[in-house]
């Protein structure tokens, strides 16, 4: 493979602080994608072997409610990483993403960066720590979302 | 007897059958004396026509939600100490109307106060503490950004007759606020009643011009070394006699840091926010606004009135009150009453009069408040209240 | 302080439960000016009176204009107003957004819901000096899109200042295609360098609360980060004592407050 996408890769905040070596096995995983505006990235229910990096763009995370239809629930944007379910088996997405503008990203192998985890214990530990972080921040984000801060309580 | 001009920083001797000349002299200058007198098993403020209208021979028992008037065994006119009214009772008043507005049409027409013929008082007997709190909410009244004219216009033509307290009260503490139990300034006259050898008189610090010139036209003498040092050692005694003291030191930083500290949930089962303690206190001077219209409909009214921190919509913003909870609102009281006072007008809120104790229903007692708090400085409830499994 | 008689030249509403009221003095030569930040005391006749920030452009006076939500008797009153109505006035109180001190650096104004509009004046001074400051960027969030305040101003402003504008709502409709999430989550991306920045923030304070945190995680300095608190108001002007918050009272010594006078009492229950 070739690892044009190293130096893209290392520029990322995301992947601030990693060793040369764990930043060359990431890239090794990564290639360039892009999605029109309204197309999907993945399905509610799909085997979740992918994140991504949004370098520019809007994802929209998004489930079907009853009585609703198609509802966001949150959006994700340049500079933000989109799927964790990749990390946590059975490996399955929960909700669906769509493309809300022109939106590129970098797409990971994520079976490919589990194997190499599961070899690189250290890369591993990069890895979890960087996307703790992510999960703790959604997780923040969404119990402000349920506080309704704006409603007619104030 | 002398009739020569006193001075500011003049001592005299008054005898006690002379002080009728003294409200005399100020009620021919137009003045409406003010004092105590006894009423309804209290001694109240209220007008004074002469000498006889004062509590002779009365004096107080005041403990925590206590409060009796029991006879003396002497005559004294001053033999005890403050009662359920305070000063502001007349300088700012319960129920005060800010302005009426008429509606013609779609216009309003606003219809300012007219100055009223300002009341000029003459305040007779007021405690060194009362000074103080006087001074207090002068700086909140006369020294902001904003005056509020009718406490000004009452407040400049006032002339005060203070009395030092010889004898404290069980309450009281204003050796710990240094508000008492002398008066240094602040008065035009201060009185310390001597009564000895069968002589009943008073010590008269002159302490104004206008004390002064009034002084000069009562039968008076120079003030005999005896008595001045009489008056010196009573009112030392009396310093010493408080009968309770509140810990001043670092008292600001202490409340501070302790907003969360146990001893508000213990005060919070015997509060039970009736406000009596911001109603009796001396420098409490918060108020609310009330609007109101007649039944035509083309004329409004604006009042101000006397509010408290402890009623439950004090702090209320769109669906619900910031402090909501008993124990957030005496909480709020205290720590503003004896620290956020200091960051916002460079003084204590408290001068040690006592009288929150004395009309607390349950008798909360501010002073054992703030040694329980300074007792157990930042204790936390503990953060993990889980229990050892046997 | 005597309330002076303002007419209603329009009645505009901004969403379902908030409006603006533009007002013009009855008394054509009176005096009156308000720096950023500041809010009148409004009186409607034989109903009350509220407090509510000023949120017109200095530049529109003797025009102003108040917006504000319908949550009480006299804000419900208020909106029951029409153009010819007259209002009570009493103000400007009260500190302002200390723009001045943004001059040379970047601007991160973050709003939640009406919080927009005490903060709407401080960007009319941002943009009538907008060579003075650096990057200019606004945050704004609200609960749905239907709530989103000034579209059309929002819009202009884009287009014609070299403002970077990002909206967000906490719930999408279905034909939304911005941003979904609390505005929060967009400070940690925003094109601003936190050591140079000067912020403003305004809205619930949950909200503010939050975003202070974000701002302070990313390295702006909290003497540099300002927001606007509400209270309790019976008079406006520090004598009625409703408005304490801490030990400062929010009609004088704020509504606007540096992040580090009240950094001690932010998040403290009940205060």
């Amino acid at each position: 493979m070739i690892h044009t996408l190293e130096p893209i890769v290392r520029e990322q905040p995301f992947f601030h602080g990693l060793e040369d070596r764990h930043i060359d096995l990431i890239a090794g995983c990564a290639r360039n994608v892009r999605f029109d505006a309204g197309s999907i990235l993945f399905h509610e229910g799909d085997p979740a072997d992918h994140f991504y990096l949004i370098r520019e763009g809007l994802v929209a995370v998004q489930t079907v409610v009853p009585h609703n239809g198609l509802t966001t629930l949150q959006t994700v944007g340049g500079g933000e990483v989109l799927g964790w379910s990749w990390l946590l088996s059975p490996h399955r997405w929960h909700f669906d993403a769509r493309a809300q503008q022109p939106t590129r990203a970098i797409a990971f192998d994520g079976k490919c960066l589990r194997a190499k985890c599961d070899d690189d214990h250290d890369l591993g530990y990069a890895i979890y720590t960087r996307f703790t972080r992510i999960v703790a921040a959604r997780l923040e984000a969404t119990r402000l979302q349920l506080l309704d801060m704006y409603g007619k309580r104030g | 007897m002398t009739t020569e001009s006193l001075h500011v920083g003049d001592t005299v001797t008054l005898k006690r059958e002379h002080l009728e000349k003294l409200l005399q002299a100020l009620a021919g200058r137009g003045y409406g004396v003010i004092g105590p007198t006894v009423r309804d098993g209290a001694i109240v403020l209220d007008r004074l026509t002469s000498t006889d209208d004062l509590p002779a021979g009365w004096t107080d028992e005041q403990a925590g939600g206590k409060y009796r008037l029991k006879p003396r065994k002497d005559r004294a006119l001053f033999g005890y100490v403050v009662g359920p009214h305070s000063w502001k009772k007349f300088l700012y008043p319960p129920v005060q109307r800010l302005w009426q507005v008429a509606r013609n049409g779609n216009g309003l027409r606003i219809l300012p106060e007219e100055k009223p013929a300002s009341p000029k008082y003459a305040f007779f007997g007021v405690r060194p503490c009362e000074l103080h709190a006087m001074a207090i909410q002068d700086k909140v009244f006369l020294d902001g950004q904003f005056v509020d004219p009718g406490y000004k216009a009452r407040r400049e033509n006032l002339f005060l007759v203070a009395v030092n307290c010889s004898q404290p009260g069980g309450n009281c503490f204003c050796a710990s606020m240094n508000t008492g139990p002398k008066a240094d300034s602040g008065f035009d006259l201060a009185l310390t009643e001597l009564l000895q050898n069968g002589t009943h008189s008073f010590l008269v610090d002159v302490g104004s011009e206008l004390g002064a010139e009034i002084m000069t036209e009562v039968p008076h003498q120079p003030a005999a070394e005896t008595d001045i040092q009489q008056a010196a050692r009573i009112l030392s005694q009396a310093a010493r006699h408080m009968g309770r003291r509140l810990d001043t030191a670092g008292i600001k930083d202490l409340l501070y840091r302790n907003y969360e500290h146990p001893q508000w949930d213990s005060v919070i089962e015997r509060c039970l926010s009736c406000a009596n303690c911001t109603m009796v206190c001396p420098t409490c001077f918060c108020t609310t606004v009330e609007d109101v219209t007649d039944l035509t409909g083309k004329h409004a009214e604006r009042w101000r009135k006397w509010d408290s921190c402890f009623s439950v919509d004090f702090s209320y913003i769109h669906g619900g009150s910031v402090r909501a909870t008993p124990r957030s609102r005496y909480r709020q009281w205290m720590i503003h009453k004896l620290a956020a006072w200091i960051d916002q007008f460079g003084v204590s809120g408290c001068v040690g009069c006592g009288r929150c104790i004395t009309w607390c229903p349950v008798g909360i007692d501010i002073t054992a408040e703030a040694a329980a708090i300074r007792q157990r400085d930042s204790v936390m409830a503990p953060p993990e209240q889980s229990k050892e499994l046997a | 302080m005597l309330p002076a008689p303002y007419s209603i030249q329009r009645v505009r509403q901004e969403t379902d439960d908030t409006f603006t009221l533009e007002l013009l003095p009855e008394d054509s030569g009176r005096e009156f000016s308000f720096a950023p930040g500041q809010f009148n005391m409004l009186y409607v006749f034989g109903v009350g009176e509220v407090p509510i920030s000023i949120s017109s452009a200095p530049g529109d006076l003797p025009l102003i204009k108040h917006t504000t939500r319908e949550v009480g008797t006299v804000t419900r009153a208020m909106h029951q107003l029409k153009r010819g109505d007259v209002v009570g006035i009493r103000g400007p109180f009260g500190s302002c957004w200390p723009v001045q001190n943004a001059i040379g650096r970047d601007v991160v104004i973050v709003a939640g819901g009406i919080g927009l509009a005490p903060l709407r004046p401080a960007l009319y001074r941002l943009m009538a000096d907008r060579e003075k400051f650096r990057k200019i960027v606004l945050l704004y969030g609200t609960r749905t899109p239907e709530d989103i305040l000034y579209r059309r101003e929002l819009e202009q402003w884009r287009g014609k200042f070299d403002l970077e504008i990002q909206v967000t709502v906490d719930r999408a409709a279905s034909n939304w295609r911005g941003n979904v999430g609390v505005v929060t989550t967009m400070i940690p991306r925003a094109p601003f360098d936190p050591s140079n920045t000067f912020a403003m923030v305004c809205g619930p304070e949950v909200m503010m609360r939050f975003t202070v945190m974000e701002l302070l995680n990313r390295g702006v300095a909290g003497d540099r980060i300002f927001l606007s608190a509400e209270r309790n108001m019976k008079c406006g002007i520090g004598f009625c004592g409703h408005c304490q918050y801490g030990p400062t009272f929010v009609c004088k010594d704020g509504p606007v407050f540096s992040h580090n006078r009240i950094a001690a009492i932010l998040g403290k229950s009940e205060i």
